[in-house]
């Protein structure tokens, strides 16, 4: 039975190609999801991806968190099912609440497009389950407004269960100012809910699946939670 | 309505702004921090209605409390 795939498209969404793309090198099945239904049309996985939902009017993901989509993939998380939010996807699972802290305007106030380093901090996530804990990815971040912010007791919490995912890195897997590429607490690229089936990342996996693009270190992130849901269906 | 950054997050857009004084000649510019002004039409029964109204939209929409603040002050319109 293949795994499916939801894919996210708010108005404004950008990146929700890319991210089918993934899914079927991955294996899996990709559908679209328009942010105006509320059927998630039989997904086991929801990705909500880059782009700029609801032209990012006020806040980024202020707007798209009150779709009616969201309202499923709410649900759809509470019953335990995967959520992966990329970048614009990250901004939107915060402003709705699913996950913890806020995505502030870069500290450059520069837009970021470009290769950085990512630190794989924990694999109990079916997102990273086949990556290991110190691993190095070598991805794509494409934001202006990616700086994690969390306020000292949220961000505490976050470390004390183990629910900072990624962060962001040298090429040898140190941690440096030099290597944030917006100014983010901690260096944090990406954290996890409280059931760890809610990732939400500001870097781009889907851009990095395939040799010719320069890098397949996304692709576990795709692979990994194709492979968990395929050993739970079996 | 005016939605800031609360005072614990740095706003490096107001970092730049104050360097950019500073340069223009105005040493005595200190800290700068940037916000949106958010003007709303609003009808209701008085003024106590519309209060508590716009402080739910501003808790539910206009401000992300994790990291905003918000402050907001009523005017009567003349009627259309």
């Amino acid at each position: 039975m293949s795994v499916r795939f939801g894919i996210a498209i708010f108005p404004g969404t950008w990146s929700d190609r890319d991210c089918a793309h993934a899914v079927g090198l991955a294996g899996g099945e990709a559908v679209a999801l328009w942010h105006a239904d509320r059927d998630l049309k039989g997904a086991d996985v929801v990705i909500l991806p880059g782009g700029f939902a609801y032209g990012d009017y006020l806040r980024c993901g202020a707007i798209a968190r009150f779709a009616p989509l969201m309202e499923a993939v709410g649900e759809h998380a509470r019953a335990g099912g995967p959520v992966l939010g990329i970048c614009n996807g990250f901004q939107i699972l915060c402003e709705a609440g699913m996950l913890p802290g806020a995505l502030l305007r870069n500290s450059s106030l520069q837009f970021r497009c470009q290769p950085i380093w990512l630190r794989v901090e924990t694999n109990a996530t079916p997102f990273l389950g086949e990556c290991r804990p110190g691993q190095r990815l070598r991805v794509p971040v494409s934001h202006g407004e990616g700086r994690f912010y969390a306020d000292p007791e949220t961000l505490a919490k976050l470390n004390s269960e183990d629910r900072i995912a990624l962060r962001y890195c040298e090429a040898n897997g140190q941690l440096s100012s030099d290597a944030n590429p917006n100014g983010s607490l901690e260096n944090i690229a990406g954290i996890l809910n409280q059931e760890r089936n809610v990732l939400g990342m500001m870097p781009h996996p889907e851009r990095a699946c395939e040799e010719l693009l320069g890098s397949a270190d996304g692709l576990p992130l795709f692979t990994s939670a194709l492979h968990q849901l395929a050993l739970l269906t079996a | 309505m005016l939605v800031s950054l609360k005072p614990v997050v740095n706003d490096p857009q107001g970092l730049v702004v104050t360097d950019a004084l500073h340069s223009l000649g105005y040493p005595e510019v200190g800290a700068t921090r940037v916000g949106k002004f958010i003007s709303l039409e609003v009808t209701a029964e008085d003024a106590k209605v519309a209060r508590k109204r716009v402080d739910e939209m501003c808790r539910r929409l206009l401000c992300n409390g994790v990291i905003e603040e918000y402050r907001f002050e009523l005017r009567e319109a003349s009627a259309p």
